[in-house]
């Protein structure tokens, strides 16, 4: 009776020891499933090797890159155990057209000064999502040939796209400078 | 760093080349303007950088390009966008998931019902409901005579642009016969706010079949007359072939999708290749070109249109009948009648016109296929009635990074003809 009972208990312990200290992971990097579809959280410092890996995998194209800023939601329940979570998030998405399977990659970037290495070098078409996200959220990616403004204007201040970035209190720049 | 550095770091010459001398000009204007050239001097390279819009009656709106001459060739370019920027999707943040439709039906204003099915299926997923078949298959029906408008629009700016003038007048005048019937099934000939989380806006009309009906006896007709004006036409032909080459895998590093992808002989449209809604149960085919040119995209849109007929066709017959929303009152306001009837109609009604609905917490991103490519939404929600985040992937936007690629070593007069085979709209680059 001891025998039987202490066996199951073993292995109760060992599964729940894996899960706190690992969790799933996939392509060596936790990973979360979100309606169906894959969503891996590698480090900034594991993104280039991450996408290096799917592009090899057969992830031939970046379909999109953005950002969110969780300064105003902060808790959010979706991250697996061994992220902890940041207010900038860098959220790019990958295809496999030969599978016809999208994976979608959050980097926690940082709560100060957001920084991720450029994803230009192994796709080029990373460019103006990157500056984009640049302009609109202040995030840095090193590495960018191009390290500058998209949308708004060369003397613009600010990131717009920041949750304390508010509506409204800045008056209409008009550009009096020569800018981009 | 110099080139030597960067070939040490990157540890490969073609990744040194792409971004040292790559068509694209990475330069701001103030140093642009710094750099000065010696006419006299013969050691001089004789380049000059030209500036081209953004109020230039070819670049569809407000696009401006730098331009780096030498003599009559461009060399690199650069597009300068943002001048249509109004923050849209800030404003998103600012607006319920039932007025969301209307502020994304304003990025691409040539094909605005399909920002609408975009933002309206990330909805659904985030809710985790399910439209009724009906409602799928109106939202099919409108798409596909938005992409057919869509490409008359391009047909028509395209001639415009190549001296063609007179297929403006006939691109708009089929275009506006669709726009005719949107207004009699939405309201509104264009920012229909038509397609909404749950379903669509309203039933169909009585008679809708008749009018789409006449819509596919009158289209393929003038399609017709299309390839006698401008296909088979040698002046035409000359002007747009061998024009803005791009290869499969540049479009592929480029991120670059629908039509311009197509052209290049790669297949890929998501509504075959990722089917959504009911685009499993239609026959169609996937139109691609051969050498990645003006003249294959030109063909492609010309072509889709064609098949866009064909899966219209189709849904004529398979049109079932049933609700055109979603009947969860959570989601979607009563019917005016029972709210006089009904005390809980009347509160749901309230609380959906002043609340709004709740989503409940989560990401996520579902892609469509636009006549100008993948059209993708991502949506963060933190459980309250407003999107915490809503980025919409716009083709336009992607596909732009292309022009510097396909205008290099062309003529100056050929960049008009690659911007319009582009097809860009700036609304949704610049959102």
């Amino acid at each position: 009776m001891t025998e039987e009972n202490t066996a199951p208990e073993e292995e109760v312990s060992e599964e729940t020891v894996e899960e706190v200290d690992l969790g799933p992971v996939a392509y060596g990097v936790p990973v979360t499933e979100s309606f169906g579809q894959t969503v891996l959280h590698p480090a900034p410092d594991q993104l280039i090797e991450t996408v290096t890996v799917l592009q090899q995998d057969g992830f031939c194209m970046v379909i999109d890159l953005t950002v969110v800023d969780y300064l105003t939601h902060p808790g959010r329940t979706d991250l697996p155990a061994a992220v902890t979570p940041q207010r900038f998030e860098v959220v790019v998405a990958l295809i496999n057209h030969q599978q016809s399977t999208r994976i979608r990659l959050r980097v926690q970037a940082g709560n100060n000064q957001p920084t991720v290495p450029s994803l230009f070098d192994l796709f080029p078409g990373t460019e103006a999502m990157e500056r984009e996200a640049w302009d609109l959220f202040g995030v840095t990616f090193t590495d960018h040939p191009d390290h500058s403004r998209i949308l708004m204007p060369d003397d613009w201040e600010g990131h717009p796209l920041r949750k304390d970035h508010a509506v409204g209190d800045i008056p209409v720049q008009f550009s009096t400078t020569v800018g981009n | 760093m110099t080139a030597d550095d960067l070939t040490l770091a990157l540890g490969d010459p073609e990744r040194v080349h792409r971004r040292e001398q790559s068509a694209v000009l990475r330069v701001n204007e103030s140093d642009a303007e710094a750099l000065t050239g010696d006419p006299e001097n013969p050691e001089d390279d004789h380049r000059m950088i030209l500036n081209m819009g953004p109020q230039h009656p070819s670049t569809h709106g407000v696009l401006r390009l730098m331009l780096e001459m030498e003599g009559e060739t461009v060399m690199r370019s650069k597009p300068v966008i943002g001048y249509l920027h109004t923050g849209m999707e800030k404003t998103a943040e600012g607006l319920t998931y039932l007025q969301g439709p209307t502020n994304v039906t304003r990025m691409d204003y040539a094909a605005p019902l399909f920002s609408e099915l975009a933002f309206s299926l990330t909805v659904e997923k985030l809710l985790s409901i399910e439209v009724p078949a009906r409602a799928t298959w109106i939202r099919m029906l409108m798409c596909e005579l938005n992409r057919v408008s869509s490409h008359l629009l391009f047909q028509a700016t395209n001639g415009m642009d190549l001296g063609a003038v007179s297929m403006m007048i006939y691109g708009w005048r089929e275009r506006e016969e669709i726009l005719r019937f949107f207004e009699k099934v939405t309201g509104l000939r264009m920012n229909h706010n038509y397609i909404r989380p749950g379903g669509v806006a309203a039933d169909l009309h009585d008679g809708w079949r008749q009018d789409v009906r006449e819509l596919l006896d009158m289209l393929p007709a003038r399609l017709k007359e299309y390839d006698t004006l401008l296909t088979n036409q040698p002046i035409f032909q000359e002007r747009l072939q061998g024009v803005g080459v791009l290869n499969p895998a540049e479009a592929l590093a480029l991120s670059a999708t629908g039509p311009i992808l197509r052209s290049t002989g790669y297949s890929w449209d998501l509504r075959r290749h990722a089917p959504y809604m009911f685009y499993d149960q239609v026959d169609f085919d996937v139109v691609v070109g051969t050498w990645g040119d003006c003249f294959d995209r030109y063909a492609i849109r010309q072509n889709e249109i064609r098949e866009s007929l064909r899966i219209i066709e189709q849904i004529l017959d398979l049109m079932p009948e049933g609700d055109y929303r979603v009947q969860n009152k959570k989601v979607t306001p009563p019917p005016r009648v029972r709210i006089d009837e009904s005390m809980e109609a009347l509160i749901h009604h309230f609380k959906i016109f002043t609340e709004g609905f709740h989503v409940p917490e989560g990401e996520a991103y579902v892609a469509v296929e636009s006549p100008r490519g993948e059209l993708g939404c991502y949506i963060v929600s933190d459980g309250t009635p407003k999107p915490y985040r809503m980025h919409i992937r716009g083709p336009s936007f992607v596909n732009l990074q292309t022009l510097p690629h396909l205008m290099e070593g062309g003529l100056i007069a050929d960049g008009v003809a690659v911007i319009s085979s582009v097809d860009p709209i700036m609304g949704e680059v610049d959102r």
